[in-house]
């Protein structure tokens, strides 16, 4: 660098005072900040020595928190139910999403654009609006709400997201490369096993993952068709009037710490792979 | 070899002794139209075509002559719309790719990105239930063949593109087929890179004798690689001859134009006279060509290469094809020099001279020379 400056300009002029910390990186680290202030806020209150209720001002740090964690009941039920619907809609999703967006990565059929259309609706459409819509669908067709409700809400808002990661993945991928397996003396079964289906991993698992994170913290559409169901977001809803307790703090950031180990063995398996 | 879903290795060659060895393929009458909104296209016009054991057998033509969709019927990848595809005697129409007993390289090589090379090559015979002490051996040797043996345990995107070249011929050749289909597999590399991997390619055909489909629009690559070559254009095949049959008689307009650099002549015969029709352009110069079937006033046209023509100051002998013209542009290119010289009728011939230390600098532009080659050098085309 230096030397390419003295040869363009040997008169030396004069250095231009640079700032050492650019505004691009100013902002960069203002997002950042911005970004994990609350969460730094939520795992510090985690180990706040409260005696009340209220956990909104510091007290003292204590771990007794994460000893009595699964203190109350309803909470831990809330949790596991949430658990239950997340690792369902995943599963369900995952399945479907990828059936539904390797077809329409792959083969020109009847009824595409619609498809097409009904999957960026149910992307954007208002949380509202789907929440009352599955709300008086369920009621008219007289299902009881609960657990069985919110997987089939879950499932219907995410199955898009994993449809069109796939559907991304299968537009990218050479069809000969299937067509080297079936050459090579692989039935189209196998050739799915063994060829299609490892080369989609990557993006049916991503798209499983974003259907886990969206339904864990979905509360809106959730409100609508949980009936006597409770899940952790509902939970804490629920106990903001009376105070939230710090086993949600420690929830919240047992949660945070898995879903950021889960990234980092993400990142190291990619890179050991490439 | 009755209904034939198990495989029974070595029985390839093994045929009923006595018979002449069926063809490896051969095409009766196949073809295919494809539908193409309210109407048809035909890729494939009826073509018939013999490939025998162990040839090294080229489809050439420009895109679009049908050539990939030729070969991707004989896979399996394509049902033809009419005829019969048959591999090594048996007919193999219907039949879906995994059980032809051919194997393809593709252009884009379409290795299998999630396993290693080791594994790509292991595929086919995995498929086919080989004893995996067998399957080691046989990857080591073909990985050995294609000196890819310190690469067994990359991911084909840690290779160079020459090398996922070689991995993807290994993969197919494992298998040992009855015969291999390639298309356009140098395509995607640079020149000397495909240079040196034609010979590869050749080699490599020669020590294996299986049975070589190339698919190529590079002329250059087919002559310098086939035993026999199949010019296709618009769906059917113009001609099918060795590369020097090809290249020094060309049977149409399209193949002579095709296939090197050709002058194309047209002209009224004077007089056919002997089998060799005569075509005057006045002051001593005429073009003899042998003239089968032509009568005199018949329009024909005629075409001659231009390393046969010699370029002369002096008038050349009278029972040479001799033709007077003007020097239009000299190109020098170190071993050859090429000519292009316009005739009395107003047609550019093009004229490549050898350098050779008594014949440098033959012609300058604006002289007016001599062109003349010996009768059996043009040929007259239909049409």
């Amino acid at each position: 660098m230096r030397a390419a400056t003295k040869e363009a300009a040997p008169a030396a002029a004069p250095r231009r005072w640079r700032p050492r910390i650019s505004l691009g990186k100013l902002f960069t680290w203002a997002v950042l900040v911005w970004l994990f202030v609350p969460i730094a806020g939520m795992i510090a209150f985690s180990f706040n020595d409260i005696s009340g209720r209220q956990n909104v001002s510091w007290q003292g740090f204590t771990l007794k928190w994460y000893g009595q964690a699964f203190a109350y009941p309803d909470l831990n039920q809330a949790l596991i139910n949430t658990l239950v619907v997340g690792v369902s809609t995943m599963v369900i999703s995952g399945i479907t999403g990828s059936l539904l967006g390797l077809a329409m990565g792959r083969y020109r059929f009847r009824g595409q654009q619609i498809s097409n259309l009904v999957m960026f609706a149910a992307i954007s459409a208002p949380e509202v609006v789907i929440g009352a819509a599955l709300l008086s669908l369920f009621l008219t067709i007289n299902m009881t709400t609960g657990l069985l409700t919110v997987i089939i809400a879950h499932v219907m808002f995410t199955v898009s997201f994993v449809a069109i990661t796939v559907r991304a993945r299968v537009m990218t991928m050479d069809p000969r490369i299937e067509e080297a397996a079936r050459d090579l003396g692989a039935d189209s079964w196998t050739t799915f096993r063994l060829v299609t289906f490892p080369m989609l991993f990557p993006a049916i698992m991503a798209g499983g993952l974003l259907s886990f994170a969206l339904s864990v913290d979905d509360f809106i559409i959730t409100t609508f068709v949980s009936g006597e169901l409770s899940t952790f977001p509902l939970w804490i809803w629920g106990s903001t009037r009376i105070g939230i307790p710090p086993q949600v703090n420690v929830m919240g950031t047992l949660i945070f710490v898995v879903g950021v180990v889960l990234t980092v063995i993400n990142v190291v398996l990619a890179r050991r792979r490439s | 070899m009755a209904i034939t879903t198990e495989e029974t290795p070595a029985a390839h060659g093994a045929g009923p002794t006595g018979a002449p060895p069926a063809p490896a393929i051969s095409l009766e009458g196949v073809g295919k139209t494809y539908r193409s909104g309210p109407g048809t296209v035909t890729a494939v016009h009826r073509i018939d075509l013999e490939i025998q054991q162990g040839e090294f057998f080229s489809l050439l033509g420009p895109s679009g002559c049908g050539k990939t969709t030729t070969m991707r019927m004989i896979a399996g990848f394509e049902e033809p719309t009419s005829g019969t595809i048959r591999l090594a005697g048996k007919d193999v129409t219907g039949v879906p790719p995994n059980r032809r007993d051919v194997n393809m390289v593709f252009q884009s090589y379409a290795l299998f990105p999630h396993m290693t090379v080791a594994d790509n090559v292991a595929f086919g015979l995995k498929r086919k239930k080989v004893p995996s002490a067998e399957i080691k051996k046989r990857v080591a040797e073909m990985l050995d063949l294609v000196e890819l043996t310190d690469r067994a345990r990359y991911k084909p995107s840690q290779l160079s593109g020459g090398q996922q070249q070689r991995v993807a011929l290994a993969r197919a050749l494992v298998n040992r087929p009855s015969a291999l289909l390639l298309d356009e597999p140098l395509g995607a590399l640079d020149l000397k890179l495909r240079q040196a991997m034609q010979l590869e390619l050749k080699r490599i055909q020669r020590e294996v004798g299986i049975t070589f489909v190339y698919v190529t629009h590079d002329q250059s690559e087919a002559l310098t690689m086939s035993d026999r070559i199949a010019v296709m254009n618009k769906g059917v095949v113009e001609q099918l001859g060795t590369p020097a049959e090809i290249y020094e008689t060309p049977a149409t307009r399209f193949v002579a134009g095709f296939i090197g650099t050709s002058n194309i002549l047209t002209g009224t015969v004077d007089t056919v006279s002997d089998g060799w029709a005569r075509i005057g352009y006045g002051h001593g110069q005429h073009v003899l060509a042998k003239g089968d079937g032509t009568a005199p006033n018949e329009e024909i046209v005629l075409t001659v290469r231009p390393e046969k023509i010699r370029l002369s100051a002096e008038e050349p002998d009278a029972n040479l094809s001799r033709i007077r013209g003007t020097v239009r542009e000299v190109v020098y290119l170190g071993s050859t020099t090429h000519y292009t010289v316009r005739t009395v009728d107003d047609t550019d011939i093009v004229v490549f001279q050898q350098n050779s230390s008594d014949a440098s600098n033959l012609a300058e532009r604006g002289d007016t020379a001599w062109l003349s080659w010996r009768p059996e050098h043009s040929y007259v085309l239909p049409g």
